[in-house]
């Protein structure tokens, strides 16, 4: 079963690109219809797609691509054992996303982890703080201008 | 779900006196160090947690991205420190498949033997460390009795007995040594015997299994829900392991079962790693019997020469004619003579020539595999993948491990990212300790096998 | 330790001046040497290191036989911080109170490269060497440090708690 083609005849309006480099079966969006697609990827019989593996994001500041982040998803199919990833699109200008907490519990997790290190925001999610950095840190270190090195101690000498 | 993420606080209104605000960690022995949980206890009883992480953050994905490909190898082996041989080939299959490049079988082989070493190592120290929170000290100088006879077989291989880099993109370091198939057969034997006393002394003794069974209890589709793989799945009854489901290096070859739990509590999840320990063994037996002299890694096609011979003719420089020539070298790289040293080398294809660095002696020998060298090492000449992405699951030892690498079509990697497997669980914790007891905490964290070097990354 | 020569304390012995099973010593020196053998420490372990931590700890290499084989996880009790692992920005105040909390004499431990310099983790989210935040006694490099290196190290330590002596507070 060709799931991209799948998605693309369901969502024609919605799929920007796809791609299978590597035999990974990749569908990039606009990031509007996440959780569209999601419940979809979810609740279709044929895909079952019931397990989030990884979510996680991307900031192509540096290879000059427009828009600058990408959310980026990974699904598996247990049932069907299949994989699928998406991407979604997200500028830089407003940097948020519908959350997918209500569809997968690991998503609040994950998503206070993109909020952490890239600084995209989720809509209703239900408790988006930092989570691997504290309170006071400033920026979002994983972005590609935070330079690698700049400290911000709560205790201890400044450098 | 509703009310599930209001933040704890001691100026909660809600807080009636009957219960109160408890903080576990992160400097608590039984949370490994860095956990911070912080409990509503009505009494003994766990009303609400929360966890937090974080204290372990080491930026390994920015650090990924400032080296070139091959520098991010020892930092995946401090991802997982239990078990890190599984954590370097993951990553670097990731980048294979992202570059195309195909391993050759020895390669593979001794991937899986050295991954089952280290899943055998992992699981070892979990269950040690969950039967010393409970009070056994005893056994768990018994399980660090057996995991030090694995310590020096990764010792033996590596190098090293916990950091070890051993993983290439397109191979391995170097060869099993000389002997390594007798020494591990009698440490499986030893481990076994270990293990054998273990089940003895644990798996029906009566303290064990009232603080483990019925304890940290969770249901199959909580633990599909939040993406929870590895024994801790499995303990709730679905079958799903990578190395079935996906086989990646030489699986497909290997006849292995999948232990499955029926309760997912506490005492199913340390059944099932005790099985796995017996698998994981039978699975170094079978691919030691399957395994064939080869080469171990993809390199370019050259005429041989032995090392040592090409060294001194370097020295003396009688170097004319050199550079056509690639060095036979012993893969072990200790310098004796071996049967299959003729082998290291097939002819490869100008790409493969990209990746591995070359052999010592062809770089201390002659102008090609230095330059060969150089051009790999230096920041802007190295191995390069296409522009692109891949995703690569590997089963770790607390579940799928997936290395997630986008190039951008130079030497440096643009990003990695991680899949830690323990991320999950802990996302799961909270909803897995309500309603328990205290003491039941300690005993249900030993079981989830938390390791903060992948979980904060 | 025993400030007389041998044959000093052999005249003694003979000339029954002392009953026998006496022998004479330095009370700092005394001290110092019960200090050395009772090392209860506080085992702080957060990262790799805590794998070698334990092998150490355990029966191969048995670090009970230097007398300091006994974790007290209460700082109170504690006499030797053992900071075993990255020390991160978000833990340092933790280990800064740990620290705080001990009691006098006290000695810190540094385990492992990246307690000692912050290693190859040269980051923004790691402590550059934990002698930023606390005063440290010994450093033990390696990343992580094999057990005999431990060993070799705890040996040091022991020779550094002999020199101090009586005094509660540090030799700087």
């Amino acid at each position: 079963m060709n799931i991209i083609e799948l998605i693309q005849n369901k969502f024609p309006d919605l799929v920007v690109s796809t791609h299978d480099q590597c035999g990974d079966q990749t569908v990039v969006i606009r990031k509007e219809g996440i959780v569209t697609l999601a419940k979809f990827l979810k609740y279709d019989p044929e895909l079952d797609f019931n397990m989030l593996t990884d979510l996680t994001c991307v900031d192509y500041l540096k290879m000059n691509q427009e828009p600058r982040f990408e959310m980026v998803y990974h699904f598996y199919s247990l049932t069907k054992n299949h994989r699928l990833r998406v991407k979604a699109l997200v500028e830089e200008k407003s940097p948020e996303v519908d959350t997918l907490c209500e569809l997968w519990p690991i998503a609040n997790w994950f998503e206070r982890e993109v909020w952490d290190m890239f600084g995209i925001r989720f809509k209703n999610h239900p408790n988006l703080k930092r989570i691997l950095l504290y309170e006071e840190f400033v920026g979002h270190p994983l972005r590609k201008d935070y330079p690698y090195d700049k400290r911000q101690p709560i205790i201890g000498p400044k450098n | 779900m509703e009310n599930e993420y209001t933040p704890l606080t001691t100026s909660d209104d809600a807080l009636d006196s009957q219960s109160m605000l408890i903080n576990m960690g992160p400097a608590h022995p039984a949370m490994h160090g860095v956990i911070r949980l912080i409990l509503k206890l009505d009494g003994e009883q766990v009303m609400d947690a929360e966890v937090e992480i974080g204290y372990l953050h080491r930026a390994f994905e920015k650090s990924a991205e400032q080296g070139n490909y091959l520098q991010v190898v020892p930092y995946t082996d401090r991802l997982n420190y239990v078990s890190p041989l599984i954590n370097n080939f993951g990553y670097v299959c990731a980048v294979e498949k992202l570059m195309g490049l195909q391993v050759t079988e020895r390669a593979d082989y001794i991937r899986v033997i050295m991954s089952e070493i280290s899943r055998v190592c992992d699981h070892l120290t979990c269950i040690a460390a969950t039967t010393m929170e409970l009070g056994a000290f005893t056994a768990f100088l018994y399980f660090m009795k057996a995991r030090e006879f694995l310590y020096e077989l990764v010792e033996m291989v590596t190098g090293a007995r916990l950091t070890i880099s051993y993983a290439r993109v397109g191979g391995v370091k170097a060869d099993l040594p000389d002997g390594f198939k007798e020494k591990t057969l009698s440490a499986l034997k030893e481990t076994r015997k270990t293990l054998k006393e273990l089940d003895l002394l644990m798996t029906r003794n009566r303290i064990f299994v009232d603080r483990l069974a019925g304890v940290g209890i969770i249901s199959k589709e909580d633990a599909i829900a939040y993406g929870i793989t590895g024994p801790f799945l499995r303990a709730t009854g679905v079958d799903y392991d990578v190395r079935k489901a996906e086989p990646y290096h030489v699986y497909d070859r290997i006849d292995f079962d999948i232990p499955v739990g029926s309760n997912g509590d506490s005492y199913d999840r340390y059944l099932v790693r005790m099985e796995e320990m017996q698998q994981s063994m039978r699975i170094i037996e079978q691919a030691l019997a399957q395994m064939k002299p080869g080469p171990v890694c993809v390199s370019p096609s050259a005429k041989e020469i032995p090392g040592a011979e090409m060294v001194d003719e370097a020295k003396m420089g009688k170097t004319k004619g050199l550079m056509e020539l690639g060095a036979v070298v012993d893969p072990t790289l200790e310098g004796t003579g071996k049967e299959h040293q003729k082998l290291i080398y097939p002819s490869g294809t100008p790409n493969e020539k990209k990746v591995m660095l070359p052999a010592k002696e062809n770089t201390y020998g002659n102008i090609e595999g230095l330059m060969n060298h150089f051009k790999l090492i230096m920041i802007g000449h190295g191995m390069a993948p296409p522009k692109g992405e891949a995703y690569f699951p590997v089963e770790g030892g607390t579940g799928e491990l997936g290395f997630y690498v986008v190039s951008d079509g130079t030497d440096r990697p643009y990003r990695v990212r991680v899949r830690p497997p323990c991320f999950p669980t802990m996302a799961a914790f909270h909803k897995i300790i309500k309603g328990g007891m205290v003491a039941d905490v300690i005993a249900t964290f030993g079981t989830v096998n938390m390791i903060a070097g992948e979980l904060d990354r | 330790m025993v400030t007389g020569t041998l044959e000093k304390l052999e005249k003694m012995e003979q000339s029954n001046l002392f009953a026998p099973g006496f022998f004479t010593s330095k009370l700092s020196e005394a001290i110092g040497w019960c200090r050395k053998f009772s090392i209860f420490g506080f085992p702080m372990v957060t990262a790799c290191c805590g794998m070698e931590y334990m092998s150490v700890a355990c029966s191969h290499y048995d670090l009970d036989r230097f007398g300091a084989g006994f974790p007290r996880f209460s700082p109170r009790q504690a006499d030797v911080l053992f900071v075993v692992g990255t020390i991160s920005h978000k833990m340092a105040p933790v280990m800064r109170r740990v620290y705080d909390q001990m009691t006098d004499p006290k000695w810190v431990l540094a385990f492992g490269v990246c307690t000692c310099t912050g290693g190859f983790y040269n980051n923004y989210a790691t402590v550059q060497g934990i002698d930023t935040i606390v005063p440290v006694d010994l450093y033990i490099p390696g990343c992580p440090p094999r057990p005999e290196a431990v060993m070799d190290g705890i040996i040091k330590l022991q020779a550094k708690i002999q020199a101090q002596g009586i005094r509660s507070t540090r030799v700087e």
